[in-house]
This record gives structure tokens, sequence and C-alpha cells, in this order.
């Protein structure tokens, strides 16, 4: 690996990776407010996510801290260094995986690595030694000589972080990492970024898989048109929803009705949301909710089509926010 | 993990001096450019010469040959005479499609399908130097096509033909690099607002009338013939064309037939190189950060 002596150490904002202060992107195209006012702090260590839906605001918030969107306001100081005022002090420090397959095809698995350590500053020796290394690392080395096209779409994600980690960056980006791997990568790649955590690296995220974000992350910001609705770890966001069963039901009839009526009928009822064609039912100390709930729908002249269970979820806490499903 | 240690998590602090960073991050960057070049040698030997190759041994060996004479009828000696005037066009013309080729092709993928500029975009350096750095490899890719075309457009030729040259060294040495980086210019320019799927396109409305009106058959001056009550128009026309300040100034560094003013082709290249840089920076800009 490749590291770096220093010299004097500052503490003041050593703890601390990615600030953001009222943070704002309006592009003048359509003009669209991408991101609003967003206050942000990720700390030297953790695995912070955005979790949100498409269009969320998650991409240019990330654009953003990577110096490749340009802030219409507010300011964002990654590793200590000002986005706008410094954006090549910025890039030293670092490292990017995009959505898309951005591999250099021009180049080879090993040259992708190899150019990457040169444009950072290593020497060919260094570069050479940090690329196979690197592919050991990222077991990638039986592909060395291959065309970046050429390998899985798993490889290729594994290669871009594994390229994104060459030159040692003080925080690693990843949009929507696992979005169009197949459940094997997926699961590939959350144990590497498990692995690169336990080593110490920062890490941001962006997803849209709640199951990623719960798993993956310890502290999550929740996000919907350009603004942070909630920003919590997993656990506390999962039990600021005040209950511990959800039940969702279908049912025909008046579903707006149907939903003030469970939530007066049903014992323990915190909550009760009508979504596009089912409704949630928030639930707290209660045992045998089951049978309450179609009682009490039946007493009211509705008739059930289908009836579940289960503990709270971060889509839960995402429809609590914003009234929508976080799954398109 | 091979570096499982806390101690190898990276500082919160930047390594290098914006300065040095960028020096040794534009240096990769070429070094990419031109190994990538070294890989696709052939291919980038095969596509200089094809074009050159063709017109000379057309115009210089089968029309000769088959008596389609051109160069005034006069037979060999105005075979001879546009001889001089076609190989010095060739050279013009082929750093022109090197300008095109080596940048704007690559680059209108990069950007529109795979972005794959990216992860260059993101090395530790201003962005404008990167747009800059792909122009400076455009530029040696039309040093080494220059290299290349001008002993072909010199040698093929039918008997009796003569190529009468007189290199001026010190127009040749200035104008090879001032044309090839003003034609990479244009490359960065094309390259960063055309659309792949527009490529086509590209030759059909730029590459073609540049080439045809840029001077590569006939030298400037005869087009003051061609006229619409007493006003050379085409004449006039062609000097938005940035090829005729090229040919013209290949006819003037090879050969002794009469060309456009040294006072006029000089300062024209450097002022369509500044502009080009300028438009393709900015164009560069635009694809790249929003």
């Amino acid at each position: 690996m490749f590291t770096h002596t220093h010299g004097n150490e500052s503490h003041a904002t050593v703890d601390e990776v990615i600030r953001c202060e009222k943070l704002t992107k309006r592009f003048t195209d359509g003009n669209i407010l991408a991101v609003d006012r967003l206050d942000l702090a990720v700390y030297r260590g953790e695995i912070f996510g955005l979790l949100g839906p498409n269009g969320a605001g998650k991409t240019t918030t990330v654009g953003m801290l990577t110096t490749l969107v340009i802030p219409t306001s507010g300011k964002a100081v990654v590793a200590g260094v000002d986005v706008v005022a410094q954006p090549a002090l910025v890039k030293q420090m670092i490292g990017v995986v995009a959505q898309t397959n951005n591999l250099d095809r021009s180049l080879t698995v090993w040259e992708n690595l190899y150019y990457h350590g040169r444009f950072f500053g290593m020497n060919g020796r260094e570069a050479r030694a940090a690329a196979d290394e690197s592919l050991v690392r990222f077991r990638l080395t039986e592909r060395a000589k291959a065309d970046v096209m050429a390998i899985s779409g798993g490889m290729a994600k594994r290669l871009m972080v594994a390229r994104a980690l060459l030159h040692g960056p003080s925080v690693l980006f990843l949009d929507e990492p696992t979005a169009g791997l197949d459940p094997q990568a997926r699961i590939a790649l959350w144990e590497i970024l498990d692995k690169l955590h336990a080593n110490g690296q920062t890490i941001l995220l962006t997803t849209h898989y709640m199951e990623e974000a719960d798993s993956l992350c310890d502290r999550l910001a929740i996000m919907d048109h350009g603004r942070i609705l909630a920003m919590d770890t997993p656990k506390s966001l999962k039990e600021s929803v005040a209950a511990d069963t959800i039940v969702t039901v279908s049912a025909t009839g008046d579903l707006d009705a149907l939903a003030r009526l469970l939530q007066d009928r049903v014992e323990g009822a915190t909550k009760s949301q009508r979504l596009d064609s089912t409704i949630q039912l928030h639930v707290k100390g209660t045992t045998g909710v089951l049978p309450k709930v179609v009682t009490a729908a039946e007493q009211g002249g509705y008739s059930i089509t289908d009836l579940s269970i289960a503990e709270p979820t971060l889509d839960t806490v995402f429809i609590s926010l914003t009234g929508k499903e976080l799954r398109d | 993990m091979a570096t499982a240690s806390p101690s190898s998590v990276p500082l919160t602090r930047p390594i290098r001096s914006p300065g040095a960073a960028t020096r040794i991050a534009f240096g990769a960057l070429l070094l990419r450019d031109l190994t990538v070049l070294r890989k696709n040698l052939g291919m980038f030997v095969g596509r200089t010469i094809i074009q050159p190759f063709l017109l000379v041994f057309v115009f210089l060996f089968v029309f000769p040959k088959i008596g389609q004479g051109i160069g005034g009828g006069s037979g060999l000696a105005g075979e001879s005479a546009f001889a001089a005037v076609l190989v010095s066009g060739v050279v013009g013309l082929s750093i022109m499609f090197q300008g095109i080729q080596a940048v704007a092709l690559p680059l209108a993928n990069e950007f529109g399908y795979t972005k794959e500029i990216e992860d260059r975009v993101l090395a530790p350096l201003p962005v404008a130097l990167v747009a800059i750095g792909k122009v400076l490899a455009g530029a040696i890719q039309g040093l080494i096509a220059a290299a290349i075309v001008f002993p072909i457009a010199y040698a093929i030729h039918a008997k009796g033909v003569e190529v009468q040259l007189s290199v001026h060294w010190p127009l040749l040495i200035t104008l090879i690099p001032l044309t090839s980086i003003m034609t990479s210019s244009l490359g960065l320019v094309l390259g960063t607002r055309i659309q792949p799927r527009n490529i086509g396109m590209m030759f059909g409305f730029i590459v073609l009338p540049i080439t045809f009106l840029g001077g590569t058959y006939y030298p400037w001056e005869t087009l003051a013939a061609i006229k619409v009550g007493g006003f050379p128009w085409l004449q006039a026309l062609v000097c938005i064309n940035p090829l005729i300040y090229v040919t013209e100034g290949f006819r003037a560094a090879l050969t002794t037939t009469a060309h456009m003013p040294l006072y006029v082709i000089y300062p024209v290249l450097v002022g369509f190189c500044v502009l080009f840089l300028w438009l393709g920076v900015r164009g560069f800009y635009r694809r790249v950060l929003s």
C-alpha cells in the first residue's frame, strides 16, 4: 500500500472528514433544485449512507463533494479542504467509484490501476507494486491482462473500488455501488466494504436499497427532493417510528376511511397511513394484532384481500417521513 | 487484507503541493495517452497514411499514366508543378486529420457513452489541464503523422513527374508544431461539442468542406480567378477555413511556388490556436462539470 509521511498535525478537523453547510445545487437547465441547503458531517472511520429514491439528490451531493458538480451556494469541506476553492487539492484526498462503469477501455485491468497510481504521483516502480498488490487484494490477478470490457460486472466494480483506493484516499465515495450487480456480486462487494470499514477507511455511499443501508452503514441520512429528512444510526431511525409491529393491509373499498377506522379501533395502533393500494398500520406493545385488524375491518364492512406483518424497516421510516414507499 | 494496520489509514491532509501534484499528474496523463498510442501503433500508422497515399497515388501516379493530366494540362512539366502543390497540401491535410482523429473521436466517445474520462478528470490537477493534455498528446501524434506522410508524398509519383521541393527549415520546424497544436485544439472543440451519434455528420459537414476548400489541391492565390462581379468570392470565403493557412504555410516551407504572405499565415494560425483552445477548454468544462 502507498503510504505517505506527513508533517504537523492539525487536531481541529482531524475527525471530521466531510462537512457540508447549506450546500445547494440548482441546475439552471430546467431550474431544478437538486440539493437544498444540505447540512452534513461525516466522521473519520465511519460508513455513512445517503438513502433515498432516484432523484433525491444523492448523486448530485456526491458530485459536489467530489468536485464534479459546482455548488450553487453553501459550503463543503472534504478532508479539511474547501471543494469549491481548491478542487485540485481535494482530488488528492478522495477516491470515487461512479455508478456506471467508467474504466479506461483503452487499457487493460492492470494498466487501469497502474496509470491511476501514476496520476497520483507514484513513480513507475511504486505504481507497479501497488497495482500488483491491489489485484491480489481484490482477487483480480487472473484477469490482469484482460480488456476491461471482457470482465464481469462484479469484477468491473471491484476494479473500480481497487482503483479508487489505490492512492490511499481519506474518504471513499461510492455512488449506488451495487446497482445492477447480481446478488452474489453484491454480497461480495458488501464484504469488501466491511473489511475496508474494519481497517478504518471512511466511506460515503449512496443507495436506494434499504437492506444495503441497514446492514452496511454506521449512520444514514434519509434524503428526498434534495433535503435530508432524518439522520441517525439505522437502529435509532427504526426506533423513531415508535412501533414494534407494522401491519400492511390490502382491502377493497374506501381505504382512507379504513385507515382511520383501524387507527381508532385496533388496540396499540400509533399511526395509520394510506399508501397507493395498501394501508400501513403501526402498532406498539400488543400481541395478537392480526385478528384484531381483521375483526375491526369486518365490523366496518370491509373485506381484507391481503394482510402481512413485519418489524419496522428503513422503508417504514421513509414512508412515515414522506408518505410514499422507497421502492419504485 | 494486505494493509490491516490502522497506521496505513491515510491522514486527512493533502499530500503534495498543488503545483507538484499537477506537474506529476499532467506527465502521467501524457504517458497514458502515449501508451494507448503505442498499443494501437499499427492502426495509427494505417489511418495516417491511407488518405495521403490514395491522394498522391491517384493524382501523381494514376492520372499521369492514363493521360488525364492535371496542373494546367501542360504535360509532365505541369504535373510536376502540381506535384509540388499537392505534396505540401497533403502534409497539411494529414496533420489536420490527425488532430480530429486523435482528439475529437476518442473524446466524443469518452464523454458520450462511457464517461471513462472521469478517472482522468479526478486526477489531482486542474480540469483545464486534462483538456490541454489531450491537445498535447494529439499534437504529438500530428508531429509523428507529418514525419510519416512527408516521405510518402515525396516518393510516390509516376516516372517523369518531378517533385521539386525546396525546404525552408525554419518555416518547417515552426509550422509543424504550430499546426499540430492548432488542429488538435480544433479536435478538442469538436470532441467536446459533438454527440457520438453525430460523428458521421461531423465528417460530412465539417471535415469534408475543410478538406476540399482548404487548398490541398490548389494554391490559394489561384482562386483569385473565380469571380462574381469582379469579386474573388471563393478566395475570400476560404479564409474562414483554418486548413488554408496550414497548406499555404507548408507551400511556403516546402516549395518555391507563390503562397499567402507569411505575416498573414503565422498570426492567423496563432489566432486559431488561441480561439480553439479557449473554446475547447470551455467545452471540456461544460462536459465534465455541472
